[in-house]
C-alpha cells in the first residue's frame, strides 16, 4: 500500500499554484474584478489555494477567444482533432499518478478510486472519441433518380459546459471529448467546490490544444455561470447538477432557443432477486459488492445505489452480510490506497447528509450501520467525512425519495417481481438501476421495465465511454457517452441537391 | 395550510443582506444530484414558476420589506408534505446559482415531521 504525500509537502508528486487565474486564449488571464476566492481540501478543511472570482466581463472574454478559435478549429480534419484528443490521452496517461492526486486533494475521494477509475475512464474518453469522430459518416440519400440528399455533420461552434464538483475531471472530459471531437469551441466552467484539478490537467495538457479552444473560467454559479448559460452567444449549454438549477438553465436558454444536456440526478434502486443467494459463490460475492456500491465516491455519484430493494426470501441473510460488508469500509487518510472511502466533498455537503440521517431517523428508520459524522484524527480532524450508512425503512420516507448524495443507502424489502419493479419505479427520477438475478429471463425483464437510462444488469457504477449514460423523468435531457454525444454536440447540414435540367412545373 | 416552512436567526441574516443587494427575494427547493435537496434562493423573477410548481410559505424576515415566497415542485412536494422544514445557514462552498454562494455560506434545509395536529386541514 502507498500513501502520497500531501500536495505541496516534501516528496509530493504533484503541486498546486498558490492562485488559479482564468483560462483564456491559451493563457492564465486574471479576473476582471480582480476576485479570487479561497479553495479548501476536503480532506483537510484547509485552504490551500486560491481561484479567480470569475463574472460576465470574464466570461465574455472567454467567449472571445473561443469565436475567435472556433472557425479554424472546426475546418480541422476529424485525423487532425483525433490526433489531438490522442495526444492529450497520452499525456494524462503519462502524469495519471500526478493528476490522482490532485484530484483527491481537490475533492475529498478516496485516491484508489482516482487511480483506478476517475484518471483512466478521462483517459479512455478522448481516445474513444477521437476514435468515433474518425469513423463518423454522413448520409447520401438517393431521393429520386434526380435529386440527391447529402447529410454532413457540422460544430455547433462556441458551446457551454458547467462541470459538478463529484467528479471534477472525468465530468469535466464526459463533456470535452465529445464537444471537442466534433470541432466546437468550449467555454467551461468547473465547480466552486473543486476549481483547482482541472487547473492542474491543463498544466499538463493546455499546449496541445490551439489557443482558444477551450477556456475555463472559475468562479459561482451567479457570478459566472449565469452569463455563461444566458449569453446569446453560445450555441449550446450542457450542465449536470439539481433540478431547480436545471429548470432555470432550461430557462435561459429558452431565451436564446439553443439545445440544452442536462443530468440532473436520482434515487437509484438496486434490486436483488432471491437467487442471488443460491449459492455462496463468486457471484454472491461480486453481489454483495454490488450493494456496497453506494459508498463508492462517498456516495456522491448522481447513480448512487441509493435504495436497495431486497426480495423477501433473502431479506435477512442478504441484509446482514451487506451490513457486515459495509462495515469493512476503511476511511483514512484518502491518499493512502489502503482507504476505500475518503472525504466528503464540502462542508454543505455534510451538514446536507446529516440533516437527512436525522429526518431518516425521525421518520422512523431504522440505521443498521453509520449514522454519524466520522470524526477521523490528526490532520484530517476537521475534514468531511461521514460513516457508510444503512437505513431500514419504507419507500414513501423521504430518504428513499431524495438524493442524499453520500454514503447513506435505504433498505426495503419486496415480494415478487410485480412488487419490485412498482417499489423501483416509484421515484421522480430515472438515471441508474441495478437488477441482481441469476435468471436471465428475470434480469432482462426488470432491466426493461425499470424506467432508467441506465441499468446495470449484475453489475453496478462501471462507466464504459461506449455505452450510453442519462436519465429518464426528472432526471434530465439527452445522454452522455457513447458515440451518439457527437450528435449532441452538431449540427446536421442537409444538401438537396439536383442533378436534373428539368424545371419542377410550378411556375 | 398550517406553517410549512420557517427559518433561523443565521439564515434571516443572510437573507437580509441578500436582500440589500438582489432586491426581492424567492426560494425554490431543489432536488436531485450535486446541490440538490437544498433550497435555491433566486432574485423575484429570475426563476420561472408555474402550474407544477407549490408555494409552501410567503416567510416573513424581520427586516426584509416583503414576504419570500418558497416554492417547491408539486411532484417533489408530495414526497415532503408531511414534514416541517426550516431554512438555516451553514458556512460552505455550495453550488447552483443560488444567491449566498458567494458569501461562502449555504442555506440549509433541516426537516421535522409535522404533528397531527398541523397535518389538520
Amino acid at each position: 500500500m502507498t500513501r502520497y504525500a500531501a500536495p505541496g509537502t516534501d516528496g509530493s508528486i504533484v503541486s498546486f499554484q498558490a492562485r488559479y487565474d482564468h483560462y483564456i486564449g491559451g493563457e492564465y488571464v486574471a479576473p476582471a474584478k480582480g476576485q479570487y476566492f479561497e479553495n479548501p481540501s476536503p480532506v483537510t478543511g484547509q485552504v490551500f489555494c486560491e481561484v479567480a472570482r470569475g463574472t460576465a466581463e470574464d466570461v465574455d472574454r472567454a467567449i472571445d477567444a473561443a469565436e475567435g478559435a472556433a472557425p479554424a478549429w472546426g475546418r480541422t480534419s476529424p485525423a487532425e482533432r483525433a490526433n489531438v484528443l490522442n495526444r492529450v490521452a497520452d499525456r494524462m496517461e503519462e502524469n495519471l499518478e500526478a493528476l490522482a492526486v490532485a484530484e483527491t486533494w481537490d475533492n475529498g475521494k478516496a485516491v484508489r478510486e482516482t487511480l483506478a477509475a476517475d484518471l483512466p475512464l478521462a483517459i479512455d474518453h478522448f481516445r474513444y472519441f477521437a476514435g468515433c469522430v474518425r469513423a463518423q459518416e454522413g448520409g447520401i440519400s438517393e431521393i429520386d433518380e434526380g435529386l440527391v440528399a447529402y447529410h454532413y455533420h457540422e460544430p455547433l461552434g462556441v458551446v457551454g459546459q458547467i462541470i459538478p464538483w463529484n467528479f471534477p475531471i472525468l465530468m469535466a472530459v464526459w463533456k470535452l471529448a465529445p464537444a471537442l471531437a466534433a470541432g466546437n469551441a468550449v467555454v467551461l466552467k468547473p465547480a466552486e467546490q473543486t476549481p483547482a484539478s482541472i487547473h492542474v490537467l491543463l498544466s499538463i495538457i493546455g499546449d496541445l490544444l490551439p489557443a482558444g479552444v477551450l477556456n475555463v473560467v472559475n468562479g459561482f454559479g451567479v457570478e459566472a455561470g449565469k452569463p455563461l448559460a444566458s449569453s446569446p452567444r453560445i450555441r449550446k449549454i450542457a450542465f449536470t447538477g439539481e433540478t431547480t438549477t436545471g429548470r432555470l438553465i432550461m430557462q435561459y436558454a429558452s431565451e436564446n432557443i439553443i439545445p440544452v444536456t442536462l443530468e440532473l440526478g436520482g434515487k437509484s434502486p438496486n434490486v436483488f432477486f432471491d437467487d442471488v443467494a443460491a449459492a455462496d459463490d463468486s457471484f454472491y460475492d461480486k453481489a454483495l459488492e454490488g450493494f456496497t456500491m453506494f459508498a463508492l465516491n462517498q456516495g456522491e455519484v448522481c447513480t448512487c445505489p441509493s435504495r436497495a430493494l431486497i426480495q423477501s426470501g433473502i431479506y435477512e441473510k442478504f441484509l446482514g452480510d451487506v451490513t457486515e460488508r459495509t462495515r469493512r469500509i476503511v476511511q483514512g487518510h484518502p491518499l493512502d490506497t489502503a482507504t476505500t472511502m475518503g472525504a466528503q466533498a464540502s462542508n454543505d455537503q455534510l451538514e446536507k447528509i446529516l440533516s437527512y440521517i436525522d429526518i431518516g431517523r425521525q421518520e422512523g428508520a431504522k440505521v443498521l450501520t453509520g449514522g454519524e459524522r466520522a470524526r477521523l484524527d490528526g490532520d484530517l480532524a476537521e475534514g468531511y467525512y461521514v460513516q457508510p450508512t444503512i437505513f431500514e425503512g419504507d419507500n414513501k420516507m423521504r430518504i428513499f425519495q431524495e438524493e442524499i448524495f453520500g454514503p447513506v443507502v435505504s433498505v426495503t424489502r419486496f415480494d415478487d417481481y410485480a412488487d419490485a419493479i412498482k417499489i423501483a419505479n416509484d421515484t421522480l427520477y430515472g438515471l441508474g438501476a441495478g437488477v441482481w438475478s441469476r435468471d436471465g429471463g428475470v434480469a432482462y425483464r426488470a432491466g426493461r421495465e425499470i424506467q432508467a437510462g441506465r441499468v446495470w444488469v449484475n453489475n453496478y457504477h462501471a462507466y464504459p465511454a461506449h455505452a450510453a449514460f442519462g436519465g429518464y423523468k426528472q432526471s434530465g435531457i439527452g445522454r452522455e457517452n457513447h458515440r451518439m454525444m457527437l450528435d449532441h454536440y452538431q449540427q446536421t447540414k442537409n444538401l438537396l441537391v439536383s442533378y436534373t435540367d428539368k424545371a419542377q412545373g410550378f411556375f | 395550510m398550517g406553517e410549512r416552512v420557517s427559518h433561523t436567526p443565521g439564515a434571516a441574516a443572510v437573507l437580509r443582506r441578500l436582500r440589500e443587494s438582489h432586491g426581492p427575494l424567492i426560494f425554490h427547493q431543489s432536488g436531485g444530484c450535486c446541490d440538490g435537496s437544498a433550497p435555491m434562493c433566486y432574485p423575484a423573477g429570475e426563476f420561472r414558476t408555474g402550474g407544477q410548481d407549490v408555494l409552501l410559505q410567503e416567510l416573513r424576515v424581520e427586516g426584509v420589506g416583503e414576504p419570500i415566497p418558497f416554492w417547491m415542485s408539486r411532484s417533489q412536494y408530495e414526497h415532503w408534505k408531511h414534514t416541517h422544514l426550516t431554512v438555516d445557514v451553514v458556512p460552505g462552498r455550495g453550488s447552483g446559482f443560488s444567491l449566498e454562494a458567494p458569501e461562502g455560506v449555504r442555506f440549509l434545509i433541516r426537516s421535522r415531521l409535522l404533528t397531527d395536529e398541523e397535518m389538520a386541514p
